[in-house]
């Protein structure tokens, strides 16, 4: 027994499902989104470093340096549209010898092709004024304009909230176990059946298993290890534009980059994961960081260290893979999708509309779509006049939850209403538990308001899922 | 059968050896006071523990009510007090040092309340 | 803007010394803010005994401690408790910007006393290498989860530190029908009171593992087990010994940091080279304390010093 009849069903809630649900629902179709996880964003995405890349890095004839340049300049109106913060601030790539000028220039020269606006060489005198804590031993650098930080994970909520307004279905904890044709596809997860006209594969890590379901067998998803360093926020200000090293055939590199909520990130590392689910970082990959980045800025320690973790790159060889499959018509394949995928994602959103145009979906534009989103506040982005009309409207403003953070009981209400469902969920969209205290003075307060907008019991609250239970019963308790 | 332990009657922390027979002990040496051989004696022969822990409560603002024994207890009957007391409901308001069980398991020691409950 | 002549950000055992000395001192105009909905701080959740037997030579628990001072602020007709009250701006000029619920208040303070406490040092902040899964508490909210929420956060626990808070938990975890598996310590002694390491762990044959470390965290979604290696004096791990503990459960006791990010605010980076007249840092925002008594003794002081300067200014 089927549950829903979809023109468009996209599986994966990603920034790249995501973006192309967002994008569709500008016309009048009926789209479904599955996402195994408890929460969007919980799988690629979650481990994005909010780097929008201005399309240095890619190749002239990719797909990835096509879309990451069109996408960076996409990605402005989205953020608008949509209330989310994007900051424009730049990209160094610093060389140190004169040996490495020509690969700069190389380098230029490809992204001069791909149409990278504003890339020029910059020389000592310039990285004294606009970088001076940029170690005093590099020559010169590439200087990109148009990079930018964002908040990886406030946009994929923020896209789906947009979303949902304009009629799209999204169901988390869904994971796809087959897929079938009758007429329409029959895709079954451990939740029931969807039926639709078109199937969207933007399942990340997960894209070649489900393209295989679908009989095409080509694809292969390698898992790439990223380990990442948070600095704390009292490093804010120490670097301007966000700082590369000569790239290497395999990796860009040990950047030193600021990160939308204010904390300084360096990292990550670039190695074949032991699987699909190994997000752990090891001692090799901190000393390894640590040492790269001191390359780029000297006065990085460890003690300037306060959280770490990995994500998993999903490696289909050097490019993406977006394209209608021929030989199971009305299936679009979009995998491989690692760095640029984030910055192209409005522009993979795009290609991927007219690909299905391309093969038979009628898009008649919706009357009714809704492309603005209400921004959220944030007491901690907010000056306090502002606080104080807020307290009025609402008295839940003033009790705050998480104290390293400024979170108030409202916004972590309005983040369960929003969709949050965990612990996790709360923490990327308001920041609660990502303070100096890593939540060891809200968990409990933030366990108890998630009982109380879940109806379930506290034994039930989730980090991040079934199986993450935050404790194992309530004591007395069945 | 010598025993090794620590002694805890002052932050000193002297390291006794302990002659034990028949589970009475004979001597004792090590110790820098006159505090460590009582004490290892207690220990040895009779050891006791103040119990502290929260009985749960039912109806009430606060879910836990922190409770101590009145006096120590044998160290042999923590676990079964605790037993005990996992099956308490405290269900009025209280004041420090309400009782909650009169003589806990016959050792003549209370269990009573350490704040106030609300 | 409110003016008071005393703020004291802080309702815990040092907050409520200063304040007391400072009410016996004279000042009769003091505000005692506190972030939670109770007074007594941290001892509210320190329900073991060993508190008191220096100040009042006897020998309480955390919440009676607190009782004893709790008692004599709710008597004092000079000291006003605002709790559920948050600092969230603090100037040169001693202003404090506060939310409470359902309001935003702005106070200028002529003295000001900072008893804020202290927050734990986290997994994060010593490096352990793996998985970031459900199950990985500090020792404090693993301590607060149990005795104040009355929660179960796991049933087999391995504990990373021998801290005091580290000891007192594999006790509580014990007598609650956990099992606590093992305490892993880096260095060659305990950080904790030997009174501890005999009461909480020898008491119910709990391994204590010197010079070890935890090399790795594993579990997907929830703790799974933790890699366990020797170190040498060098702290490096000496290959060949790496043993792993099933668990469900990881506590981390390592070491308390002050918590003085409201004083930052006002540009004091040093609490022992306060250039704020009038202002005041006392209990374990001032330095880590090993027994509250010391910190009800040099917070007494602190009051003290806070009637002394507010006097002066007359």
């Amino acid at each position: 027994m089927s549950l829903k009849r979809y023109d468009v069903l996209i599986i994966g809630g990603g920034v790249t499902g995501v973006s192309i649900a967002r994008e569709l629902s500008r016309y009048r179709l009926s789209i479904g989104l599955l996402e195994k996880e408890a929460e969007l964003a919980f799988g690629v995405s979650k481990s994005n470093s909010g780097i929008v890349h201005p399309g240095t890095h890619n190749p002239p004839d990719s797909l990835k340096g096509r879309l990451c340049v069109e996408g960076n300049w996409l990605m402005r109106e989205v953020a608008r549209d949509l209330g989310v913060h994007f900051e424009e601030v730049g990209e160094l790539v610093v060389i140190f010898k004169e040996e490495e000028r020509k690969e700069l220039l190389r380098i230029k020269k490809d992204a001069e092709i791909l149409g990278v606006p504003g890339v020029r060489i910059v020389d000592r005198a310039w990285l004294d004024e606009h970088e001076p804590n940029l170690n005093s031993r590099a020559i010169a650098a590439l200087y990109a304009p148009t990079a930018g930080i964002i908040s990886p994970y406030r946009l994929v909520y923020d896209l789906a909230e947009n979303a949902k307004k304009n009629w799209v279905e999204i169901h988390t904890s869904h994971q796809v176990t087959g897929i079938t044709r009758k007429d329409d596809f029959e895709v079954c997860t451990d939740q029931g059946v969807f039926r639709s006209r078109y199937v969207i594969n933007a399942a990340g890590l997960f894209a070649d298993e489900i393209a295989n379901m679908a009989g095409i067998t080509d694809i292969k998803i390698v898992p790439w290890k990223g380990e990442e360093f948070m600095l704390d926020k009292k490093k804010t200000g120490l670097t301007r534009q966000l700082l590369f090293p000569l790239p290497t055939p395999h990796s860009k590199g040990t950047l030193f980059i600021r990160t939308s909520d204010g904390n300084p990130m360096i990292g990550p590392t670039s190695y074949e994961a032991r699987s699909k689910t190994d997000l752990s970082t090891t001692e090799k990959g901190l000393n390894e960081v640590l040492k790269n980045v001191r390359r780029l800025v000297p006065s990085v320690n460890k003690g300037d260290i306060i959280a770490y973790f990995a994500g998993l790159r999903p490696k289909a060889g050097n490019d993406f893979i977006i394209r209608h499959e021929g030989s199971v018509p009305g299936f679009v394949n979009v995998a491989g999708i690692q760095s640029p995928g984030l910055t192209a994602a409005p522009a993979i959103a795009l290609m991927v509309v007219d690909l299905l145009r391309k093969n038979g979906l009628e898009l008649r534009k919706s009357p009714t779509f809704q492309k603005h989103r209400q921004p959220t506040e944030h007491l901690f982005a907010i000056p306090f006049s502002r606080t104080k009309k807020l307290i009025k409207q609402d008295s839940a403003y003033a009790d705050i939850v998480c104290r390293c953070e400024m979170v108030s009981a409202k916004e972590v209400r309005d983040a369960i209403k929003r969709g949050a469902r965990t612990m996790d969920g709360i923490k990327f969209r308001t920041r609660a538990q990502a303070g100096r205290c890593h939540g060891g003075f809200c968990t409990t307060r933030l366990m108890k308001i998630l009982s109380q907008e879940l109806g379930v019991p506290v034994s039930e609250v989730t980090k991040r899922g079934k199986g993450s239970e935050m404790v194992k019963k309530e004591r007395g308790g069945k | 059968m010598k025993k090794k332990m620590t002694c805890i009657a002052c932050p000193q922390g002297c390291q006794l050896e302990v002659e034990v027979e028949g589970g009475y002990v004979v001597s004792v040496a090590g110790a820098k006071c006159k505090k460590g051989e009582p004490y290892a004696r207690q220990e040895i022969e009779n050891p006791q523990r103040i119990l502290t822990t929260t009985v749960l409560t039912q109806g009430l603002e606060m879910k836990t009510a922190p409770v101590r024994t009145s006096a120590p207890i044998p160290r042999d009957k923590l676990f079964p007090a605790m037993r005990e007391i996992e099956k308490v409901r405290l269900k009025r308001k209280a004041k420090v040092g309400d009782v909650v069980i009169k003589d806990l398991l016959g050792t003549g020691a209370d269990l009573m309340t350490t704040r106030e409950v609300f | 803007m409110i003016k008071r002549d005393l703020v004291i950000v802080g309702a815990g055992p040092a907050g409520m010394a200063a304040a007391l000395a400072a009410h016996d001192a004279g000042v009769k105009d003091i505000l005692l803010l506190d972030r939670d909905q109770y007074l007594g701080g941290i001892l509210n959740q320190c329900i073991h005994t060993g508190f008191g037997l220096q100040y009042f030579k006897e020998e309480l628990t955390g919440p009676e401690y607190a009782e004893r001072f709790i008692e004599r602020v709710r008597k004092a007709s000079g000291i006003e408790v605002s709790l559920q009250t948050f600092v969230v701006n603090l100037t040169k000029d001693k202003v404090l910007t506060c939310l409470k619920p359902g309001a935003m208040l702005e106070i200028k303070a002529k003295a000001l006393i900072m008893a804020t406490g202290c927050r734990e040092r986290t997994r994060e902040m010593i490096f352990v290498p793996g998985s970031r899964p459900a199950g990985i508490f500090p020792a404090g909210l693993a301590q607060k989860l149990i005795n104040i929420e009355g929660l179960m956060p796991g049933n087999e626990v391995v504990i990373i530190g021998s801290g005091d808070i580290g000891l007192i938990m594999a006790r509580r975890f014990t007598l609650e029908g956990a099992r606590v598996k093992a305490v892993i310590e880096i260095e060659s002694k305990t950080r904790g009171l030997v009174r501890n390491v005999v009461q909480c762990l020898e008491d119910f044959d709990i391994p204590l593992y010197f010079r070890h470390k935890v090399s790795e965290i594993c579990g997907q979604d929830r703790v799974e087990k933790v890699r366990v290696v020797e170190v040498d004096d060098g702290y490096r791990e000496k290959p060949g010994t790496e043993f792993e503990i099933t668990c469900d459960t990881v506590l981390v006791s390592v070491g308390l940091i002050p918590e003085n990010e409201i004083i930052e605010l006002a540009g004091v980076y040093d609490v022992n080279n306060i250039e704020v007249p009038g202002l005041f840092v006392c209990g374990n925002s001032f330095k880590v304390y090993d027994l509250v008594d010391s910190v009800t003794r040099d917070s007494e002081k602190a009051g003290k010093l806070a009637a002394e300067y507010l006097g002066s200014l007359k």
